[in-house]
């Protein structure tokens, strides 16, 4: 598999999920101002 | 035996022309799994209501039997550090993190048992031990496997690891929340079923990175970079064996920094939600106080990665003096801030320091390297993580009982945590003064046998 495939690959196998979590903390998070 | 032999190191070696781009995502697989640990108060309530189902019952396990689920799994985390740390270096970081996988990803199906069956020696034995040793054999390894892949950075490489563990917690927490809402029925909270489920997903997400990590091979350098000339007496082009490390004045001051800074930021981290509510009576309510915690959350993320890639152009030492004496300054200031009524400047004093908490967590392994040099650096930190596990259990104990202490002497809920803050600013003018007397190693600790670090 050529390098650039398999470093979008990797990084979004982790930033994905990462993304997921932040996007969940940060409306949480709103709450304490709205 | 041969096919267990893909996980030795040798067959991890990177061959020529590698992108060492490609291993940091395999470290976060195993940190973002691993810092689930931070989310696990999610299951405290679900767990105290496991036979009343709405409220506790008679029989049902207190908040205060549950809560030392978190403290055993951190102890242990410590005590797996250090005791494998040695083994960890020379087995290589696939061996470690499959270890890591099947530990973790077994503790959450061992802990299920001790959740259907109501058993908590049990759950304790699950997450707290067998999950607590998976948790400690992989933290250091992807951290020892990055800092040998960019030695012109290693701040940013250890810092790019241990955030992952930051923001572990931030997946953990909304998806616990979601399969636990999945599996609920009348009878049945859920708990169970999402141990299993999230011990499979994370075994598999932990497998996933053992199977793409990559070590250097011996004496491969980054493309253009020369090893500059030591910039600073505390840098060393030695190493230090792990016997001799934990013989030098520096492994136990850096044990005092780390300490000190640990458990000034966990003891509130474990408050935050209550305290919030208590200091800002009517103004802060439950929903909103989980807001606060989940923002904390992100300054702890955060910090790591971005104190530990500052310290690459400041020095470890002058970071941890920022960590210690801003840290002093804001806690100094909290009580009064709290007075003024200033939820604003309460949630972004609280976000620097949790942001300084994460940021000394990311950063001691570089600190370590500069110290002792890169061979032994995991085994090193192994054994300088008893700190945090000493300080996890600490930490928490010291904020309770000192606001107990003020409740009880009829001092009001929302002053109580005012001398705790005094306290903590203490606590790190303490820690200021062991980075102070951080020097560089003596050369008669140095390993003469070794090949210098790079």
């Amino acid at each position: 598999m050529p390098t650039q495939i398999k470093l979008v690959l990797f990084w979004a196998i982790v930033v994905a999920p990462l993304s997921w979590g932040v996007y969940h903390t940060v409306l949480n998070a709103l709450k304490l101002f709205s | 035996m041969s096919a267990l032999s893909i996980l030795d190191r040798e067959k991890t070696v990177a061959p020529a022309g590698f992108n060492r781009w490609l291993v940091p995502p395999a470290a976060l697989c195993i940190h973002l799994c691993i810092g689930e640990v931070y989310a696990f108060s999610v299951f405290n309530l679900p767990l105290i209501k496991l036979i009343g189902l709405t409220k506790s019952a008679p029989g049902d396990w207190s908040l205060a039997d549950v809560g030392w689920i978190f403290s055993v799994a951190i102890l242990f985390l410590g005590l797996a550090a250090a005791f494998t740390g040695s083994w960890l270096d020379r087995a290589g970081p696939r061996k470690a993190m499959t270890a890591s996988a099947l530990c973790f990803g077994g503790g959450f199906i061992v802990g299920s048992f001790g959740v259907s069956l109501h058993n908590l020696p049990l759950l304790f034995l699950g997450y707290g031990v067998l999950g607590g040793c998976g948790l400690g054999l992989g933290y250091i390894s992807p951290v020892r496997t990055l800092i040998t892949w960019f030695p012109d950075r290693p701040g940013m490489a250890t810092g790019l690891a241990i955030m992952g563990f930051g923001g572990g917690a931030m997946i953990a927490s909304p998806l616990s929340v979601l399969l636990m809402h999945h599996y609920a029925t009348p009878t049945d909270l859920g708990v169970a079923p999402t141990f299993i489920t999230m011990g499979v997903i994370y075994a598999v997400f932990m497998l996933i990175g053992a199977a793409i990590v990559r070590v250097p091979a011996p004496g491969w350098r980054p493309a253009g970079y020369v090893p500059a000339a030591i910039s600073s007496r505390l840098i060393t082009s030695n190493n230090v064996d792990v016997g001799t490390a934990v013989r030098t004045p520096q492994f136990y001051l850096l044990w005092a920094v780390l300490f000190l800074n640990v458990t000034a930021g966990i003891g509130v981290l474990s408050q935050a939600s209550p305290m919030i509510q208590e200091m800002f009576k009517g103004t802060v309510t439950p929903v909103t106080a989980a807001g606060f915690v989940g923002l904390l959350s992100l300054f702890n993320m955060a910090g790591r990665f971005v104190w530990a890639s500052a310290s690459d152009k400041i020095g470890r030492k002058a970071t941890y003096f920022i960590f210690f004496l801003l840290g002093l300054l804001l806690y100094a200031s909290v009580p009064t801030i709290a007075r003024a009524g200033s939820v604003a400047g309460f949630v972004l004093c609280y976000g620097l320091i949790l942001s300084m908490y994460g940021g000394g967590f990311a950063t001691i392994p570089a600190y370590l390297k500069d110290l002792f040099g890169t061979k032994n650096v995991g085994a090193i930190h192994g054994r300088l993580l008893t700190a945090w596990a000493a300080a996890g259990v600490l930490g928490p104990v010291l904020v309770d009982y000192i606001r107990q202490y003020q409740i009880s002497n009829g001092v009001d809920k929302a002053d109580a945590y005012s001398v705790t803050m005094y306290i903590m600013a203490g606590l790190l003018a303490l820690g200021a003064v062991c980075n102070y007397l951080v020097t560089p190693v003596a050369n008669r600790f140095h390993d003469v046998s070794a090949a210098p670090a790079e």
